[in-house]
């Protein structure tokens, strides 16, 4: 049960849409896919999934390589499409049967039973797919790319359209699976990925930029320190007041009387800055520690190399 | 594949769509063989079924394309094709599938037109007095033409996402198979020479043959090779993505 790609490289045309992409998963990874619009994610899921083939390079799906084994990969691996396609003009339970019906499964209804209720979808499973909302629209998916049991989850921005409790719902039902499974999924949500993911993979341009366990992406977004004060409105303030302090590194006006302060070290200089301030007679209104998210490092990581 | 074939079966009936088109196709035989004097059975004075196998040609070139037009340009805009792909299902049983649910809904289209052959049975006089083996091999060869028009209507529908569009080029295409050759054969260059030659490339050569009742080894395997064609065009346009 993984997924190892290797040096998997996609061209379209004149246009690289992959340039030697290489991670893997293991059984229990829920992969988190990030990247701006056109970095390649669904290239990759597609390649993965055996829809299109990769130009050069490899990919391996529980061991099978996606060139040569397709057909056996399919029946082990379960995917979400992006804009999720669905037959408009079947009913829930329907659809879910035909598609239990094309993975062969030995008793396709008690399956689509099994999904209905796991995706919540029993109120509606007596509906027409094109009269339910986009949210049960996605639960229709996601029940489609489970119903064979797959040891590989590959779901392209499965949460979108999904409204907040919806979100919690199918985020629980994601973190259930990916306990046994591998899980790949994208999203432009990054407070999802620090929510759910155990790994982080981000791709900007068709590269890796980077691969790394979320723990440890979060210990590299805690290396620089900021705080933001702002003063009261009729201080006024000298920058000399606050350069006696050793760690701090930068001083920035950001707006009438609100400043960043960077210290360039670990150091919390939060209580240096407020000492500083008493004994030069400002008054702070309002202090906060700025920290880096992940929506800091995706920012940095995808628009430096630009 | 079976499972493939039943669903395109099912979700033919279950839009308006598929009543409308197997509903006109026996409006439009049941007036012409029965109502406009022109080429009723009845004002022939004939007891045979020639109106129904001359007619049928022409009215399949429209209704086959009709029924084809959805079975991939749907897939192709709506996206399903992606999810269809990615199902442990080769695109060779998809095409056939999607084969096999065309022929059924064609049977299914020509079944209520027996009708009409009990009709002129009763009306022969004396009772019975009609070409039984010739219309059966009539039928056979309706349907093996059908067939050919399902090949292509199915290809016609794999080049484009657009619907409209599919049913244009196929109903195109089923007039070229048919009639191109023939027509193209009576140039006055070809007059003479080579037109015989030419004309055995058309469907239409093949189907007037079997039309008469008889059901030779030779047209037979020309319709399963224009069947063959077309489904391998199919599945090239199909695997055309993985370029």
């Amino acid at each position: 049960m993984s997924i190892e790609v290797s040096g998997l490289t996609k061209i379209y045309g004149t246009q690289k849409a992959l340039d030697d992409l290489t991670f893997s998963a293991k059984k229990g990874d829920i992969l988190g896919f990030l990247g701006p619009n056109g970095a390649g994610k669904s290239t990759t899921m597609k390649i993965l999934s055996c829809f299109i083939p990769q130009s050069s390079g490899t990919a391996k799906v529980c061991g099978m390589d996606v060139k040569t084994d397709s057909l056996k990969i399919r029946n082990v691996l379960g995917y979400l499409p992006e804009s999720n396609p669905l037959y408009k003009d079947m009913y829930i339970k329907e659809y879910l049967g035909y598609i239990a019906k094309l993975y062969a499964l030995p008793n396709p209804n008690q399956r689509v039973k099994d999904m209905i209720e796991l995706t919540g979808l029993g109120r509606e499973q007596n509906k027409l797919i094109s009269q339910i909302s986009k949210g049960y629209k996605q639960r229709v998916g996601l029940a489609q790319a489970m119903i064979h049991n797959p040891e590989v989850l590959i779901m392209d921005e499965p949460t979108s359209g999904l409204d907040p409790n919806q979100l919690a719902e199918i985020r629980n039902v994601i973190k259930e699976i990916g306990k046994e499974k591998v899980v790949i999924f994208s999203t432009h949500i990054m407070q999802e990925v620090e929510a759910l993911c155990n790994r982080v993979v981000i791709i900007n341009k068709g590269k890796i930029v980077i691969d790394d366990d979320i723990k440890q992406l979060s210990n590299i977004s805690r290396g620089n320190n900021a705080v933001t004060i702002q003063f009261a409105p009729s201080s006024k303030i000298n920058e000399s007041n606050f350069r006696s302090i050793p760690a701090l590194k930068e001083m920035i006006k950001v707006d009438h009387h609100i400043y960043r302060f960077t210290s360039d070290d670990k150091n919390d200089i939060r209580i240096d800055l407020f000492d500083a301030a008493v004994s030069s007679g400002l008054k702070i209104i309002r202090m906060e520690q700025n920290t880096f998210s992940m929506e800091d490092i995706f920012q940095q990581l995808t628009s430096s190399n630009q | 594949m079976w499972t493939i074939a039943l669903k395109e079966t099912s979700s033919f009936f279950s839009s308006l769509a598929g009543f409308i088109i197997s509903g006109i196709f026996l409006l439009v035989m049941g007036l012409m063989l029965f109502f406009f004097p022109d080429t009723s059975i009845l004002s022939s004075n004939y007891a045979n079924l020639d109106g129904l196998f001359y007619l049928a040609p022409t009215i399949f070139t429209f209704v086959i394309p009709a029924i084809t037009m959805r079975f991939f340009a749907e897939e192709l805009q709506s996206g399903t094709i992606e999810l269809l792909a990615t199902k442990p299902i080769s695109d060779l049983k998809i095409i056939l599938g999607k084969f096999l649910a065309g022929l059924f809904l064609i049977i299914l289209c020509l079944l209520p037109t027996l009708i009409y052959y009990f009709t002129v049975y009763k009306l022969g006089s004396p009772e019975g007095n009609l070409d039984s083996g010739g219309i059966m091999g009539s039928y056979v060869g309706l349907l093996f033409l059908s067939a050919c028009f399902l090949s292509i209507g199915i290809f016609a529908s794999s080049l484009t996402s657009n619907q409209v569009v599919a049913f244009i080029i196929g109903a195109f295409l089923c007039f070229l198979c048919h009639w191109f050759f023939l027509y193209i054969s009576k140039l006055p260059v070809f007059v003479g020479k080579i037109d015989y030659l030419i004309q055995k490339v058309g469907i239409d050569y093949h189907y007037t043959r079997m039309s008469k009742g008889v059901i030779d080894m030779k047209d037979v395997v020309f319709f399963l090779s224009v069947i063959t064609f077309f489904i391998t065009l199919t599945h090239f346009v199909l695997q055309r993505r993985k370029w």
